[in-house]
């Protein structure tokens, strides 16, 4: 049997907006994905050490306080030390349109704004990690 | 209330009505939906006629404005006499930034002010905490000390304007703060006019920015509810909030209900702890969302208004009208802002704005444009000001009271919302009231179900949103975007360094110590604060000393 994909929805930074993190757990869920939220208020090293100790192959950042600069490239950083470039990590919230090419240069795979259906989320997943899944296997 | 005979007229003449003319419409042209719905998924009639509200008993159900039940207003003349306080939420980077800001609102004819802390602040971080890294002055003003405080009111004079701080589980110590300006600024505390949000529970269900567990942040609520009503009695000692409920994806009746909710908790645990019901309940204050459906959102305030009148006097058995009157914020739906498309916003701003007048408010913040996209830049946030004075001054909706009284639709829409949020209340006491139901996760998991069908209407496109789902267009990544200074971090490091070699560190000392042991007792809190807050220490330090000896919260997370 195919395993299924495992992602960690992750809120870094101290805002308590967590109603997108929610709906899109929820969301990839329903897509057959395995899902598990970390709450909110986590640092980096909790939400890299919670992505190392779960074996996810994404992690899903939202963050709505404007610390995305500071602590989104920190979570790749650390997720890359510790198990080399596997997890595909994304990002939502409010994040400024100049900032996207930052975050990505920085080794985040994607932004998904405000009024990006769960869908387009949801395929993005699939392909990158299944791209990965193929990789490995080759 | 009509008399059966014509009911049973007017039932007959639309059941005629609907078979002859509406069928053969219909026919011809099928109507937009099977089944038409409000913002909150509650069904919508084709047509409201008397029947619909047959039972509406105009002076038990309505009144008059400012008497009991208040359905009307709480006030006997309201926008004719003074217009709603229009009142912008503002405050970023450092206390001389926000300053400024303060001063251009109120040149622009702003009349009061609305301080928005950094996240630090409100969860009781200094700066230079590591959690504050990349957080300082970024939502919010930063404030660590009373230094910075000063430096956010300089040359604002505390007893002309009123002052709304949204701050929770620190509510106390800011509140101390302001305070000890307005001391130094020579003005009494009993001229003092301004609210803190102070409502830790939405906090819990909705909006994060808790600290300690609920049972010491009960006592901090009423040791301030106690406090304030000898020291500072015109202050709002609490918004309790449905605003951040309904942003996290709740109903209006949801809304409503989980507000009352927790007003009931918060209203349970001041009689416990020995004050009189008519001592503290006047300074209640409430904080309401203004969401897209614009009748259901007005028959929601009118509602509200109701219910909490009718509690308060029946099974609170207050004495006073003043305890019995929801006096309330309105903010537009921040939720409903669309990062496509940003002017379009200005219009979903100005008719929310319009449900909040029409509705009664006492008080007023319009979204900017572009705040899906970034804090607001000074063009966005005076355009959202324009359009509260343009309603005021232009639309004529202020020139009689609740205009919408007595409109069928409306009427009924605003029992119905009475009636589901009396079942929820009736569900969470049934529960042991509030703080139980959200140590449950009931509250949370209510408001998520709602959020996740909202998301899936969308999707599927039973619900239009301009601009996202529905007349999309290709667009220029927007301009003009305020961004904050990253040095703002490193500046309030270094003021913190240098007041801490400055102040007097024996006496702060001191002040901590006897904080301490007043925390650890059921003294009243708030004196032990303010004396801690003169002495210069930091936010930051006081929170340790009350984390120490209250602990921490540690949420539920259900997905």
């Amino acid at each position: 049997m195919m395993r299924k994909i495992r992602v960690l929805i992750a809120k870094p930074g101290l805002d308590g907006h967590d109603r997108g993190a929610k709906v899109i757990a929820r969301a990839l869920r329903d897509a057959g994905m395995e899902v598990i939220y970390t709450g909110i208020r986590q640092t980096p090293e909790q939400i890299v050490a919670a992505a190392v100790q779960e074996d996810v192959d994404v992690v899903g950042l939202s963050l709505l306080s404007g610390a995305h600069l500071h602590l989104f490239p920190k979570v790749v950083k650390l997720l890359r030390e510790q198990v080399g470039d596997k997890v595909l990590v994304i990002g939502g919230g409010i994040i400024p349109e100049e900032d996207i090419p930052i975050l990505k240069e920085q080794g985040v795979a994607a932004i998904f704004g405000p009024g990006t259906p769960t869908s387009v989320i949801i395929d993005f997943i699939k392909e990158k990690v299944g791209e990965k899944s193929q990789g490995t296997s080759a | 209330m009509l008399k059966e005979e014509a009911l049973q007229a007017i039932r007959a003449a639309k059941d005629a009505w609907e078979t002859q003319k509406v069928q053969k419409a219909i026919a011809k042209h099928p109507e937009r939906h099977e089944q038409f719905m409000t913002g909150s998924g509650y069904p919508v009639e084709r047509l409201y006629t008397p029947v619909d509200i047959a039972d509406l008993d105009y002076l038990r159900d309505l009144g008059f404005p400012g008497e009991y039940p208040f359905t009307r207003g709480v006030q006997p003349t309201m926008y004719r006499g003074r217009f709603w306080t229009m009142r912008q939420y503002a405050g970023f980077g450092t206390a001389e930034e926000s300053n400024q800001r303060y001063k251009f609102l109120l040149s622009q004819g702003q009349t009061g002010l609305s301080v928005a802390f950094d996240l630090p602040t409100q969860i009781g971080y200094d700066s230079d905490h590591p959690m504050a890294e990349g957080e300082v002055g970024k939502v919010g003003v930063a404030i660590d000390s009373l230094a910075d405080m000063e430096v956010l009111f300089n040359e604002i004079p505390l007893d002309k304007v009123s002052t709304s701080m949204t701050i929770n589980a620190p509510a106390a110590i800011l509140l101390c703060m302001y305070m000890a300006v307005a001391e130094k600024q020579g003005v009494p505390f009993n001229k003092l006019r301004g609210t803190i949000q102070n409502d830790i529970l939405k906090e819990y269900a909705a909006r994060g920015t808790y600290i300690f567990p609920p049972e010491p942040s009960m006592r901090l609520i009423t040791d301030i509810f106690a406090f304030c009503s000898k020291e500072l009695p015109e202050w709002n000692t609490i918004s309790i909030s449905g605003y951040h409920i309904r942003e996290a994806g709740a109903t209006a009746a949801q809304e409503i209900a989980f507000t009352l909710a927790d007003a009931i908790a918060y209203v349970e645990a001041a009689l416990k702890a020995g004050l009189q019901v008519d001592e503290f309940a006047p300074r209640l204050s409430f904080f309401f969302n203004a969401h897209n459906d614009f009748f259901e959102e007005i028959a929601k305030f009118r509602a509200a208004r109701r219910l909490w009148a009718k509690i308060m006097k029946e099974r609170f058995g207050a004495k006073d009208p003043r305890s019995m009157m929801l006096r309330f914020h309105t903010q537009t739906a921040g939720c409903t802002l669309t990062a496509q498309q940003p002017m379009n916003n200005i219009v979903r701003v100005a008719i929310q704005a319009l449900a909040a007048v029409l509705g009664g408010t006492q008080s007023l913040h319009t979204n900017s444009y572009d705040e899906a996209l970034a804090l607001p830049c000074e063009e966005a946030v005076r355009i959202a000001l324009r359009t509260q004075q343009i309603i005021a001054y232009e639309s004529g909706v202020a020139e009689t009271i609740d205009p919408l009284g007595g409109s069928y639709y409306v009427e009924a829409l605003t029992n119905r919302l009475e009636k589901e949020a009396q079942d929820y209340i009736a569900k969470i006491d049934a529960m042991g009231g509030a703080v139980k139901a959200i140590e449950q996760g009931y509250i949370q998991r209510e408001i998520q179900d709602s959020a996740y069908r909202y998301q899936k209407e969308v999707e599927s496109g039973r619900r239009t949103v301009v601009g996202v789902n529905k007349f999309q267009m290709e667009e220029e990544p927007p301009k003009n975007l305020l961004k904050v200074d990253p040095a703002v971090g490193e500046a309030q490091k270094k003021k913190l360094k240098e007041l801490k070699a400055q102040r007097d560190n024996r006496q702060v000392a001191r002040c901590l110590e006897e904080l301490r042991r007043v925390a650890s007792s059921t003294e009243n809190i708030i004196p032990a604060i303010y004396e801690a807050v003169k002495a210069y220490a930091t936010l930051g330090e006081i929170c340790d000393v009350l984390r120490d000896v209250f602990g921490e919260y540690r949420p539920l997370d259900i997905v």
